[in-house]
C-alpha cells in the first residue's frame, strides 16, 4: 500500500511525552494556531465555569415558585412543574395518554421507515404501515371512535402537533416537490409555466406570509357559514411552502444527472415515468440527499412560526406556561433552553441520519 | 392545479359546515344542536385567559364563557375555547368559527360599526399606564418630558404614548421590543426610564418580575381608556341578548351579594330583585328564552363577577379592583337591572 509511506513514523515515548508532541503539532503550530488556541482557552474559561454554576450547581428542579425563589441559578423546576402543558399543551389533562401514545406510533413508523435503508426486507411493508398507521393517530388525536372522547383540534399543541405538522408535511411535500421539478424540466409549455410560476411566487413569499393569508384572509373568501379547520389550513400552507423549495433542490438533483442517462432510457425504449423511476430519479435524488434533509430541519423549525395563527407547537405550549402564571415568566430562559434542547435532539438526529444514509447509499460506488 | 385539488380534498374531508351567521337565530340554534359554546380567547394573557398547568382555561374572560354555557346549556364546562392571536380574532368571528369572542378586546366605534361585532358589554376597564423607578424622582407622568420609553410594537399602545406626548408637547424616544420578556429584562436593566402597556399588565409586571417591586411605582395617570368586552357577530340577536344578560347577571350577583357559596339560601330571599335573579319570581328566563334558572347556574357554577375577578385577577396579577369596582363601590361597574 503506497499510502502507508506518507503516513508520519508513529509517536514513541511516554503518554505525556506522546501528549506534548500532539499539543505542538496540532495546537501551537506557528504564532496564530497559537494566539487562536489560547484564545479559545480563555473563552471556554470565561464562558463554561458560569454556565456549569448557572445551569447545575446553583440550579433547582423543584416544582414550585418558592423553591426557584430560594435559588440563584436555574429554575428548571418552571419545566418540571408544566411539563405536561409543556409536551402535550391544552389536550385535556386526563386524556394525555392519546397524544402520547400517538406521538410512539408516529416515531415508531419514521423509524421503521427509515430501517428499510438497512433491512430491504422493511421495504414492503412501509406503505402499509403508514395506511394503517396514520388512521391510528388520528383516531387517538381526535377521538370520537372506539369509545374515544372527541378533542377539537384547536386543544392539540406540543411535541405532537410539531411532530405531525412535520411528518405530514414531509411526506406531502415530498411527492409534490419532485413533480413540480419534473413540471419544471418539461417540455410542454402549460406544465413547465405553472411549475415555474407557482415555485417562483411561493419562494417569493415569507412563510409567515402563507400561514397569515390561510388563517386571517382565506376564511372570508369562503361562502358565509363554511369554514376549513385552522390547523389544515395551516398544515397545508406548510406542505404548499414547502414544496416549492424542495422542488428546487430536485431540479439541482435533475440537473446533475448526465444527459447520456435520459438517452440510454430512451434508447431502451422506456416511457417517461418508467425511466424516471428506474433511471433518473434514483440517482437524482441520491445526490440531494444533503440539501433535502436540510429543508426538512428547516422545515421542522419553520412550524413554530405557527404560533402566530393561534396554534401552540411545541415552541409556543413553552410560551402558554411561561403565562400560566405570572410567577413563572421570569424563567424564560430556562423554558427556552429546554426548547432549544429537545429541537436540536431531533434536527441533529436528522443531521445524523442523512450522513448514515448517504454513506449506505454510496457503497455501490466505493467498490 | 395543485392547489386547488388539495384544498378541494381538504375541504370535502374535514371542512365543518357552520351555521349561517345571516339568519336570526342560526348561531342560537348551532351552539344548541352541537351542545357547546365556541369560544375565542386569548393565547396566553394571565388573568383574562391563560391555560393553567394542566392545560386547562382560566381567566375572567373564560369565565364570561362558563357563564354563558351554564345559562344556555345547563354546565359550565360545555365550552371549547379557540386561541387566537390578535390579528386572528375578528375574522374568526366573522367567519363563524367562534360563536364569541371573549379576548381582551376593546370596544370602539369602528369594531362595533365596521367590523360589525356587538360587545355585550364591559368585563374590564383598562387603561394605559407608565411604571418607573422610583429614583427616577419623578410623581406624574407630566414631568416625563425627554424620556426613554419601552413599547411593544404595533398595538394602539405604542399610538396611544405618541398621542399623550404630543398633546402634552413633551418629546420621548421610545424603545421598541417585539417580545414581552425582553422588553421588561430591557426595562429592569435600565434601558429607559419608563414602561409602558395596560394597567393591568403594567402591575404584575411589577410584582412578578421587577427584582424588587418596592423600587418600582405606576404613575397615577391614565393615558386611555381601554374598555374591553367579550363581542359576537351581529345578526343574531338572542345569542347577543343572552350573553349580554349573563355578563350582567354576574355584576347584578355581586351588587345583591348572591355568591356561589350563598346562592341556595338566597333562593329564599325577600328581596324582590334577588328573586327575580334567582328566577323566584319568574318571568327573565321566559323573555330571554331560557328556563328560569338561568342566573342561578350562573352564580353556582362560575360565581358573581367579584368572585371571579378575585380568583383570577387579583389572585394572578395583583390587581386591585379600581376602575372594576361596582358603582356602589365607587367604580365604573354598573350593571343594567335584571327586571
Amino acid at each position: 500500500m503506497a499510502d502507508n509511506a506518507k503516513l508520519p513514523p508513529l509517536p514513541t515515548g511516554t503518554f505525556s511525552a506522546r501528549a506534548v508532541t500532539w499539543s505542538k503539532k496540532n495546537l501551537f503550530d506557528g504564532w496564530f494556531n497559537t494566539l487562536l488556541t489560547l484564545g479559545s482557552i480563555a473563552f471556554l474559561v470565561w464562558l463554561i465555569p458560569p454556565l456549569v454554576n448557572w445551569g447545575i450547581l446553583n440550579a433547582t428542579l423543584t416544582p414550585s415558585i418558592e423553591g426557584c425563589a430560594e435559588v440563584t441559578g436555574a429554575c428548571w423546576g418552571f419545566v418540571n412543574a408544566n411539563l405536561r402543558l409543556i409536551l402535550f399543551g391544552t389536550y385535556p389533562y386526563d386524556e394525555q395518554w392519546r397524544p402520547l401514545l400517538a406521538m410512539i406510533v408516529l416515531m415508531g413508523i419514521i423509524c421503521f421507515s427509515l430501517g428499510g435503508v438497512k433491512y430491504p426486507s422493511f421495504r414492503k411493508a412501509i406503505i402499509p404501515m403508514w395506511v394503517i398507521g396514520v388512521p391510528i393517530i388520528a383516531i387517538l388525536m381526535w377521538g370520537g371512535a372506539l369509545g374515544l372522547t372527541y378533542v377539537q383540534n384547536s386543544y392539540w399543541g406540543g411535541l405532537p402537533l410539531t411532530l405531525i405538522l412535520s411528518a405530514i408535511g414531509i411526506i406531502f411535500a415530498f411527492p409534490l416537490g419532485l413533480l413540480l421539478a419534473l413540471g419544471r424540466q418539461s417540455t410542454m409549455p402549460a406544465i413547465k409555466t405553472i411549475s415555474v410560476v407557482y415555485i417562483e411566487v411561493i419562494r417569493g413569499v415569507p412563510l409567515i406570509t402563507v400561514l397569515f393569508m390561510a388563517s386571517v384572509m382565506f376564511p372570508l373568501f369562503l361562502p358565509d357559514g363554511v369554514t376549513i379547520d385552522k390547523l389544515l389550513r395551516a398544515q397545508i400552507g406548510i406542505i404548499l411552502f414547502t414544496a416549492a423549495y424542495l422542488a428546487e433542490v430536485f431540479r439541482g438533483g435533475l440537473q446533475a444527472v448526465p444527459r447520456g442517462q435520459f438517452e440510454a432510457g430512451d434508447s431502451l425504449g422506456l416511457s417517461y415515468w418508467q425511466s424516471m423511476r428506474l433511471i433518473i430519479l434514483p440517482q437524482a435524488l441520491r445526490l440531494v440527499i444533503p440539501p433535502t434533509v436540510n429543508s426538512f430541519i428547516s422545515m421542522l423549525k419553520d412550524t413554530t412560526l405557527v404560533v402566530i395563527i393561534g396554534l401552540f407547537d411545541f415552541l409556543g405550549t413553552v410560551k402558554l406556561a411561561l403565562r400560566s402564571d405570572p410567577a413563572w415568566t421570569k424563567y424564560y430562559v430556562e423554558g427556552y433552553a429546554f426548547a432549544s434542547a429537545i429541537f436540536f435532539l431531533i434536527c441533529f438526529s436528522m443531521a445524523k441520519y442523512s450522513a448514515y444514509l448517504e454513506k449506505e447509499l454510496r457503497k455501490g460506488e466505493q467498490r | 392545479m395543485k392547489i386547488k385539488t388539495i384544498l378541494a380534498a381538504g375541504a370535502m374531508s374535514v371542512a365543518a359546515i357552520a351555521a349561517n351567521n345571516a339568519q336570526a337565530g342560526a348561531v342560537l340554534d348551532g351552539i344548541k344542536a352541537k351542545g357547546f359554546v365556541q369560544c375565542g380567547v386569548n393565547t396566553g394573557l394571565p388573568g383574562f385567559s391563560a391555560a393553567n398547568a394542566e392545560g386547562k382555561w382560566e381567566g375572567i374572560d373564560v369565565d364570561v364563557c362558563r357563564g354563558i354555557a351554564a345559562a344556555l346549556l345547563g354546565d359550565a364546562n360545555k365550552v371549547q375555547y379557540t386561541p387566537l392571536t390578535a390579528a386572528q380574532r375578528f375574522t374568526a368571528l366573522q367567519s363563524g368559527e367562534i360563536d364569541i369572542l371573549s379576548r381582551n378586546t376593546t370596544a370602539t366605534l369602528t369594531r362595533d360599526v365596521k367590523l360589525g361585532l356587538t360587545f355585550l358589554g364591559i368585563n374590564y376597564y383598562d387603561g394605559q399606564g407608565f411604571l418607573i423607578p422610583k429614583a427616577l424622582g419623578v410623581s406624574s407622568a407630566t414631568e416625563l418630558d425627554g424620556a426613554t420609553v419601552c413599547v411593544e410594537p404595533g398595538t394602539t399602545t405604542e399610538l396611544n404614548l405618541a398621542d399623550y406626548f404630543r398633546a402634552k408637547g413633551m418629546s420621548f424616544e421610545p424603545v421598541v421590543i417585539e417580545n414581552i420578556n425582553e422588553a421588561t429584562a430591557a426595562f429592569f436593566s435600565g434601558r429607559c426610564d419608563v414602561y409602558t402597556t395596560d394597567a393591568s399588565g403594567l402591575a404584575s409586571i411589577r410584582t412578578t418580575m421587577a427584582p424588587n417591586p418596592d423600587d418600582y411605582m405606576i404613575l397615577p395617570e391614565i393615558i386611555s381608556k381601554e374598555p374591553l368586552g367579550p363581542a359576537v357577530a351581529q345578526g343574531d340577536e338572542q345569542w347577543a341578548d343572552i350573553g349580554r344578560w349573563a355578563l350582567a347577571a354576574m355584576l347584578e350577583a355581586e351588587e345583591y351579594g348572591v355568591t356561589s357559596a350563598n346562592v341556595d339560601e338566597m333562593k329564599s330571599s325577600t328581596n324582590p330583585g334577588i328573586q327575580r335573579l334567582l328566577g323566584v319570581s319568574p318571568g327573565m328566563g321566559e323573555a330571554l328564552g331560557l328556563d328560569e334558572e338561568w342566573a342561578y347556574r350562573i352564580i353556582k357554577q362560575v360565581g358573581n363577577y367579584g368572585e371571579s375577578y378575585e380568583k383570577n385577577v387579583t389572585a394572578k396579577l395583583g390587581v386591585e379592583r379600581g376602575l372594576n369596582a361596582l358603582w356602589t363601590d365607587g367604580g365604573l361597574q354598573y350593571a343594567w337591572p335584571v327586571r
